[in-house]
Order: C-alpha cells, then sequence, then structure tokens
C-alpha cells in the first residue's frame, strides 16, 4: 500500500499514528485514503500534468474533475485518463468494499453494477462511466441500513469463508436477480463464473443465491 | 493487495468515427483505439505497450446494435458479447454467433467487451504479452518456438518466425459465416472478407489483421445464406471461463435430404489466423452427415500438422472437435 500512503515526514502522519490506537484498522485505513485523496493523487500528478498542458480544447479531451453518480450520490472528483473505476472507489472515494484480486479481469473481486449490470471495476476506465450509475457493495443496503437479502442468504448458507471475493460474488448474485428474478442453478453458476474463490465455496455461494432468490430478492 | 497505476495516458473520447479517424491520424504512432478496453489495459498495465494517446471509441453512437438487413445480419462493432449472446435474433437465424459471444470470457467481460475488440484483440503468446523484445515485438528471436519455450497454447499451422495463435472466438464464427468486415478510415470505407480480415506472421508480423493505423472496424456484416443453417461451436480451454480457446471449432453445414450441399468448418487456437479447412469441406459436400463421415473429416483436418515441444495434444483435440462438428451440428 506504500504508493498511497501519505509522507510519513508530516506531522498529520503522525497524528494519524496516534488516532489508529483508538480506531480499528479498518477506519484507519478509510480515514487516510478519504482524507489524503489529494496527497495520494500527488504521486501521480506529474505524469498526469502532461494532460493539462495541452494548447487549447481538442474535441473528446476529457476533463479531468467530474461528478460521479455513486450509490444515489453525486461525488466531486477528481480523475486521471489513466485510473480504473476500483483505483477511483477504493482509493479516492474511500469505498473500501470494492476488493482489488487480480488487477486483470480475470477473478471478479472488483465487481460493481454499473447501469445494473455486472462490470469488473479493475478494468474499466472511470471515464468510460462518468455519465453512468455505479452501485457498489456499500450501496445495496435496505434503507434502514440492514442487509440486502444476498447478503442475508450468504450468511445464512455460510458462503464465504476468508471472504475476500464476497463482496464480488454478492454484486454477481445482485446482478442476476436484477434481470433474472427466479434463476436456475445452472443460471447462476453461469453468472457467477466471472467470480473466483480460492476457498472453493463455490457450492455455498450458490446455495445462497437459490436462497436469495426464494426470499424474493429481486424486488430490493 | 496494492496495486499501481497504469503509466500516463492522454484519453480522447470522441463522438464521431470521423472525430475518431482525424484524430488517430493527428496523433500518429502513439494513438491506441479502444473499445471495451478488456484486451487495451492489461497491455497498459504491464507496460508492455505505451501509447501516448488512448482514443475510447465507445461513445460514438450508431456503431452498436443488431440490424436485420436485406443481405443478411449486421452487427455494430460495439454490440457487447452479451447483447450479441441474448439477442433473440441471433439466437433463432445466427445461433452460431450467440454460442460463440457466450463463450468469450467471463460475465462481467462479456458485459463490456465488444464484437470489434474482440475480433481485433492481440496475439496470447505469453513471451509476446509480458513484454520480452520477440519478433512479433520487433526484436529478432522467438521464446515460445525453443525446446523448453512454454508453448502448448501455440500453433500447429502457419509458423513463421511467430508461433502464436488467434484468440478470437467470434473471429472464428465469423469465418464459418462467411462474415464481412466494415472498415472505416481515412481513406474512407471498405469491406473485407472475414477471412483476409484476419492476417499471419507471413504477412504482418506485427499485426493480426489487415487493419492500418487510423482504420476502425465499424460493422460487421453476416450474408443470409448462413442463416438457420446447422451449426456446432464447441471451445476447449484449461478453464471453462474467462480461458482462451486451447482449440475452438465452428461448423456450419446446409444439408439436402441427409447429404450435405454446403460447409464452412473452422478452427480457432491453432494457426495465428481462424483456420478454414477447405479440404475438410470439400469432402463433407455430397456425403452423409454421419460419424464416420466427421471421422475422416479430423483426420483430414490435422494433416500436415506441425507440433511444438508441448502442443502435441492439440491435434487429437483438434481432431476430435472437427469430428463433432460434423457429426452433432
Amino acid at each position: 500500500m506504500n504508493e498511497f500512503r501519505v509522507a510519513p515526514a508530516s506531522g498529520l502522519a503522525r497524528a494519524r499514528e496516534d488516532e489508529a490506537t483508538r480506531y480499528s484498522r479498518r477506519e484507519f485505513i478509510k480515514r487516510v485514503i478519504a482524507s489524503g485523496a489529494v496527497a495520494s493523487a500527488a504521486t501521480y500528478i506529474y505524469g498526469g500534468l502532461q494532460g493539462c498542458s495541452r494548447q487549447g480544447p481538442v474535441p473528446g479531451f476529457v476533463e479531468r474533475l467530474v461528478s460521479l453518480n455513486v450509490n444515489g450520490e453525486t461525488r466531486r472528483v477528481d480523475v486521471l485518463p489513466n485510473e480504473t473505476l476500483a483505483m477511483t472507489l477504493r482509493y479516492k472515494l474511500g469505498l473500501t468494499g470494492t476488493k482489488l484480486g487480480c488487477d486483470r479481469a480475470e477473478c471478479g473481486a472488483c465487481t460493481v453494477l454499473i447501469d445494473d449490470v455486472a462490470y469488473n471495476s479493475c478494468s474499466v476506465l472511470t471515464h468510460s462511466v462518468r455519465t453512468r450509475k455505479v452501485t457498489t457493495i456499500e450501496g445495496i443496503r435496505g434503507p434502514n441500513g440492514e442487509l440486502h437479502p444476498v447478503q442475508q442468504a450468504f450468511v445464512e448458507e455460510l458462503a464465504p469463508q476468508c471472504g475476500f471475493c464476497t463482496p464480488g460474488q454478492v454484486m454477481s448474485a445482485v446482478a442476476l436477480l436484477k434481470r433474472n428474478p427466479k434463476p436456475t442453478r445452472d443460471e447462476c453458476r453461469h453468472a457467477l463464473s466471472g467470480n473466483l474463490c480460492r476457498c472453493g465455496a463455490y457450492d455455498n455461494y450458490l446455495n445462497g443465491v437459490m436462497r436469495a432468490a426464494a426470499a424474493g430478492a429481486a424486488s430490493t | 493487495m496494492s496495486r499501481d497505476m497504469m503509466p500516463h495516458f492522454e484519453l480522447y473520447q470522441p463522438d464521431t468515427v470521423e472525430n475518431a479517424i482525424d484524430l488517430a491520424k493527428r496523433i500518429g504512432e502513439g494513438a491506441w483505439i479502444m473499445a471495451g478496453g478488456q484486451d487495451s489495459l492489461d497491455w497498459f498495465k504491464d507496460r508492455a505497450k505505451r501509447p501516448r494517446a488512448v482514443i475510447e471509441i465507445t461513445g460514438i453512437q450508431g456503431l452498436s446494435g443488431i440490424r436485420e438487413t436485406a443481405e443478411g445480419l449486421e452487427i455494430g462493432a460495439l454490440t457487447t458479447l452479451t447483447e450479441i449472446e441474448n439477442s433473440a435474433l441471433v439466437r433463432e437465424k445466427y445461433s452460431l454467433l450467440s454460442t460463440a459471444a457466450g463463450r468469450v470470457a467471463s460475465p462481467q467481460i462479456r458485459n463490456i467487451g465488444t464484437l470489434g475488440g474482440n475480433l481485433c484483440q492481440d496475439a496470447r503468446c505469453w513471451y509476446y504479452r509480458s513484454g520480452v523484445n520477440c519478433y512479433r515485438a520487433g526484436g529478432n528471436s522467438c521464446y515460445a518456438d525453443t525446446p523448453q519455450g512454454l508453448n502448448r497454447e501455440h500453433c500447429l499451422f502457419g509458423a513463421s518466425r511467430c508461433v502464436a495463435v488467434s484468440p478470437s472466438d467470434m473471429g472464428t464464427a465469423s469465418v464459418a459465416l462467411d462474415a464481412q468486415m466494415v472498415i472505416r478510415g481515412p481513406d474512407g470505407e471498405r469491406v473485407v472478407p472475414a477471412e483476409e480480415f484476419f492476417i499471419g506472421p507471413a504477412t504482418d508480423i506485427r499485426r493480426m489483421t489487415v487493419l492500418k493505423p487510423a482504420e476502425i472496424l465499424t460493422a460487421v456484416r453476416y450474408p443470409k445464406t448462413w442463416a438457420g443453417a446447422k451449426f456446432y461451436f464447441e471451445k476447449v480451454a484449461d478453464r471453462n471461463t474467462w480461458d482462451f480457446a486451447l482449440v475452438s471449432v465452428a461448423s456450419a453445414l446446409r444439408l439436402e435430404g441427409g447429404t450435405i450441399r454446403e460447409a464452412r468448418v473452422v478452427c480457432g487456437g491453432v494457426e495465428c489466423v481462424p483456420r478454414r479447412l477447405k479440404a475438410v469441406e470439400q469432402l463433407l459436400v455430397g456425403s452423409p452427415q454421419s460419424d464416420e463421415v466427421g471421422r475422416l473429416a479430423g483426420t483430414t483436418a490435422v494433416r500436415g500438422a506441425t507440433t511444438l515441444n508441448f502442443n502435441h495434444f492439440k491435434v487429437p483435440l483438434m481432431e476430435n472437435l472437427v469430428r463433432r462438428a460434423i457429426r452433432d451440428a
């Protein structure tokens, strides 16, 4: 995670270390990400500036400051041309529920919904989807913060083992149930085939999706 | 797991084909035209290709969609593989295409990956893709065609310094359907038959297709001669999802009273281009559709195969796939 940390020499970083004793590791990391977004972007800015120093507008050249529709909110964020959606979500918007596994569109851990369709966020440029609706694992909870029926079903079926692939599995399952509320087990298998689970809990995940479908998960 | 950024590039999102071509022409050698990005981004992440400017064409209107025309079917190059897989029209008349589209990569990749991108993807040789300076990358050696080289994915036919194979499932299906590729470029539009669209290393070792710089594949036309024919598609890969074909087969047959009148049989993963098996097709015409004929077709298909050190298994695999492609079409 070295490249995403703020410079250790600053007093701010020391203050954060003090804070760390009072917060969970996850909370601490998320705070550093949220407050350090500008600082971390500086790591790449010398590269990014080349894109800004052009003379006059060129048709089709992208603006860096964009408004992203994420989980129903409009988030203003500075996006580099070479930035993937997973990078923006995790390291600029603090939405660390989306995991980065292979970073090559192979494992599906980074699956998010774009206009309700499952995409690997590691392999799509944020600029390609800036006008569309992005939903991450953080955005599927119910109005009172309750688990999504797919998540609840996964809990009941003991679907996750280590849990790293779970956000991706959940998002693929949510996408499936949105377009096909009553899938067969084979259709589930097909829909989740782009999500690797190194614990091998595939059957438990399938049980979970079938349970969620039976409980009418699509209505949420 | 921490990850770093891709190296910097300028990003352009033109809204018309003309603008995209114009941009590509103006930027010249450092320009990279990208659709869904599922092939492109890997290159950038690995630093194996370092374009100065990426021209993302997915925002161009009119380049996606499936249309029935008087001549057959026209599919826009930006149509996603998921759309092709699920299209009722394609499933009804050209099920070879929908089956092939459904076997490409994984659901998430099919949701963003396009027909054009799949057809235009670069070679899947691990040496080449890891950025070594091989023939295809402009160097003067091949790392796969050596006694120790890991070459079980590599070719049986048409090697010429490079032994990489065609990775495109849609290419295999498109050649079998006598597709016509519509290409737009600085000099206007041209239409190229699918079989001539793909080129091997003997023709140009740096390119997989006839596309020249600043040219864009805009649509693919499938003639109605093959609409509703008997089809077969099968792809064998190490992993059923996401992986590329070790060998794939696509066949289209027209029968009259139990006798094959017209046939197309194409294999993927055995040559740098989708390999059309003309000798097999000739043998099939006038024969009944039977296991015996399929067996003969398989034997004929692999004639002349030149194996590398680790890809001998592809010979019986190809033989059996061709046999099935006749018997079970």
